[in-house]
């Protein structure tokens, strides 16, 4: 199950669900992506992070959900899996704020681990996402990073 | 008509988040639109010189310049994605 939402998720409410819809799964695997305090220059070049900063998250609506189904088509490919959910928040978030959240579910757990790992990898710089980090003072878009799209080769042998 | 959605900074850069267009009779490729994109508007030809590479999707698939484009089809122009 894919959801792109702007509100926060319950993660024990998540497991639960998919724990009842994996049937016989021998382990479930999740994953939750945090929003990071960050530090930008203020005028005087001092770094300052805190609570009034907020990471705004816009995406392609249609795309997005598109693209998720088919990273979770190509895990299944890959490995034997009772059922994965995804769950992706957008709009304005702060520090210490649910992101994302991926959860697999499969009969063993290298699997599972695996599979939450390559569908992490692949949602990063495959699956039409953008954040953009405001403090008190300024506001820019983040970069990709190329650490991102190094960790794809890794499921590209 | 096709339909051209922009995205993130690109979106700021150009002040627009989408519009439509009759395709030319010989625009029939991703880099011909682009090619035209930035012949009218010196701000998407800065986009497409600047550092950062201008991603593209057709129909909400990323294509490269060589994807061929049809009446009805959904483009779209963004930065590289910073989902997760």
């Amino acid at each position: 199950m894919i959801t792109v939402q702007q509100a926060d998720f319950d993660l024990a409410a998540e497991y639960k669900g998919l724990r009842e819809d994996a049937g016989d799964a021998g382990a479930i695997v999740t994953f939750t992506g945090l929003v990071r305090e960050f530090y930008m220059p203020d005028a005087d070049g001092a770094l300052t992070g805190g609570s009034t900063q907020t990471l705004y998250l816009e995406h392609y609506p249609g795309m997005t959900e598109k693209s998720l189904q088919d990273i979770v088509a190509q895990a299944e490919s890959r490995w034997p899996l009772l059922g994965t959910r995804i769950i992706h928040r957008i709009g304005k978030l702060h520090p210490g704020d649910q992101i994302v959240m991926v959860a697999t579910a499969s009969s063993h757990r290298h699997a599972a681990f695996e599979a939450a790992e390559f569908i992490m990898d692949y949602l990063k710089s495959h699956a039409p996402f953008w954040k953009k980090q405001s403090s008190a003072t300024s506001s820019d878009w983040i970069s990709s990073r190329s650490s991102d799209s190094e960790a794809l080769k890794r499921w590209q042998d | 008509m096709i339909k051209i959605l922009y995205f993130a900074s690109v979106r700021e850069r150009l002040n627009k988040s989408e519009e439509t267009m009759e395709l030319p009779a010989d625009i029939n490729t991703v880099a011909q639109l682009v090619a035209l994109l930035a012949a009218k508007n010196p701000e998407f030809r800065q986009l497409n010189e600047g550092g950062q590479p201008l991603l593209v999707s057709v129909n909400q698939t990323v294509a490269d310049g060589s994807a061929s484009l049809a009446a009805n089809d959904e483009v779209a122009f963004f930065p590289p994605m910073t989902g997760g």
